[in-house]
């Protein structure tokens, strides 16, 4: 839709609405519109670049506004800096592989329950929508997803005290707000990640400051 | 290790090892948050089970808060430790929301809410009413300076202090029992998103129980309500009959209005 809008306004000698996208299939999670009030619209589990216009009605309107976080400064019109998201991921979100021979494909073995829990928590594309949807600001389900992913393998666990301290420091450093568990962040996930990953990094978090008390 | 490192600035990744003192990391004041939100739980939930003894009569209710003035320093204890934990609940909850107002300084002008119940976007206000309402309880039943009668009940049978005819004395006036009725309900809305969230805080959620927590904090919530707005409501519908002893007589209200410290009556015989 912005699209034509804006190949209209090429025409003229406004400037052209800047928005973020890329796949345009739900993939990437580069596109941060906030449809009517909703990060990503009102279709829910479902990323703005793949929702159709048919749900809306014939003239109505439609708001269009970006992302809004103190963590996520506006560049430009709808484009956001979401670059507080990579930092919180280089502070503990991945698993140090040393050099070496290939290993062997599933010489680990991993319950399937963990693998599909893990797989549900991988399913964050890092959109921010969460960030945008939250009344404070908070980016507790994405760093819960984050946490939660690597938490529930084997791969992860060396380093899962370091990592829950680290990722929650950093998100805490960035000027996320705090989780006032609104549930919200859930209801506008593009990739439908529930609450229960907050819980589960809130677990991870507690016990690892348990474990460096000594 | 970690405690000798320089703190990071915003734009450096933290490596390894790095944190913030538990208190201060996000998580940490949540954590805190729901354990001095349990602790006044508890406190609410004693408090509610103590006031409904007095549907078992002046007796027995009187004999209850004899019995816990007659912990002496033990109750102080008890008062400090519920007063540490609320003032701690009150701190975090101000620090928590001011810090979160500033994550979100600019709101949208299409301004949507999804997911988020009332109760659980109202915390502060709700909040800042029920400790409104904690000061004035204070003042009125455990300081007992807001009424005069008070001061004046004669001692019970056993020469007990009168709490029975004390809180019906208090609730005949549809003004305080209003008040009371509207704050505990307040109260228990906070509770209804609190309860559910102290669990959150805590971990102790998952995708399978997060649904039955809800209802269980709801539920919760709902019978605490009933249970404390049961004696204001049975006061106001007569139900709760005064002590023969306590029901002024013309005299005794003239008495009163003059502020004489004299006792409204000296003649014994409860009713129960
Ligand atoms: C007896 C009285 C009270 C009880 C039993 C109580 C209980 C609770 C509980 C269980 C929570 C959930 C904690 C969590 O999210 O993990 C909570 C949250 C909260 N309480 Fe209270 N509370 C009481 C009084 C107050 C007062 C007087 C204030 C005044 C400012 C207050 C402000 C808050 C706020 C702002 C939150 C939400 C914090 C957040 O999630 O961001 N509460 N309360
Ligand atoms: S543009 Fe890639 S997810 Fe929307």
């Amino acid at each position: 839709m912005l699209d034509i809008v804006n190949e209209e306004l090429a025409k003229t000698d406004i400037e052209p609405i800047h928005f973020d996208h890329d796949c345009r299939e739900g993939i990437c999670g580069m596109c941060s519109l906030v449809i009517n009030g909703v990060p990503h619209g009102p279709q829910a589990a479902t990323t703005a670049c793949q929702l159709h216009m048919r749900s809306f009605k014939d003239g109505d309107a439609i708001y269009i506004e970006p992302f809004r976080a103190r963590a996520f400064p506006v560049i430009k019109d709808t484009i956001v800096d979401r670059s507080a998201f990579d930092r919180i991921m280089q502070a503990g979100g991945f698993v140090s592989v040393n050099t070496g021979g290939t290993p062997d494909a599933n010489a680990i073995a991993i319950p399937k329950t963990a693998s599909e829990s893990a797989m549900d928590s991988a399913a964050c594309i890092g959109c921010g929508a969460c960030v945008a949807a939250c009344k404070n600001g908070s980016a507790m389900l994405f760093v819960g997803a984050k946490v939660s992913q690597f938490a529930d393998l084997p791969q992860g666990q060396p380093e899962k005290t370091a990592r829950a301290k680290a990722m929650v420091a950093q998100m805490d450093t960035e000027g996320f707000g705090n989780c006032s568990n609104y549930s919200e962040c859930e209801a506008v996930c593009p990739k439908d990640i529930k609450v229960s990953v907050i819980a589960k990094m809130n677990r991870e978090y507690l016990s690892a400051t348990v474990k460096t008390l000594s | 290790m970690a405690s000798t490192q320089t703190p990071t600035t915003k734009k450096q990744p933290q490596q390894n090892q790095s944190s913030t003192p538990f208190t201060s990391a996000s998580i940490g004041k949540k954590v805190l948050m729901a354990f001095s939100g349990i602790v006044s739980f508890g406190f609410v939930l004693g408090h509610m089970l103590g006031n409904l003894q007095i549907f078992l009569g002046q007796e027995q209710i009187n004999a209850y808060a004899h019995s816990l003035h007659a912990l002496g320093a033990g109750i102080w204890v008890i008062r400090i430790v519920l007063l540490f934990f609320f003032v701690l609940h009150i701190f975090l909850g101000v620090k928590l929301k001011a810090e979160n107002l500033r994550a979100k300084p600019v709101g949208y002008k299409f301004n949507e809410t999804v997911k988020a119940s009332l109760s659980s976007r109202t915390m502060i206000w709700t909040g800042v009413t029920i400790l409104a309402f904690f000061i004035f309880h204070i003042l009125h039943y455990t300081a007992r300076i807001t009424d005069p009668r008070f001061l004046q009940l004669s001692l019970d049978l056993a020469g007990r202090f009168d709490v029975y005819s004390m809180v019906i004395l208090g609730f005949e006036s549809p003004l305080i029992s209003g008040f009371y009725i509207l704050a505990v309900g307040l109260l228990c809305f906070h509770l209804s998103h609190g309860l559910y969230s102290m669990f959150q805080s805590l971990g102790l959620t998952t995708k399978s129980t997060s649904k039955m927590l809800h209802k269980f904090a709801h539920l919760v919530a709902l019978v605490l309500f009933l249970g404390f707005a049961a004696v204001p409501v049975a006061v106001l519908a007569n139900q709760l009959p005064l002590p023969n002893s306590e029901i002024p007589t013309e005299e005794a209200l003239d008495t009163l209005t003059t502020e004489s410290p004299n006792q409204i009556s000296t003649d014994s015989g409860g009713v129960r």
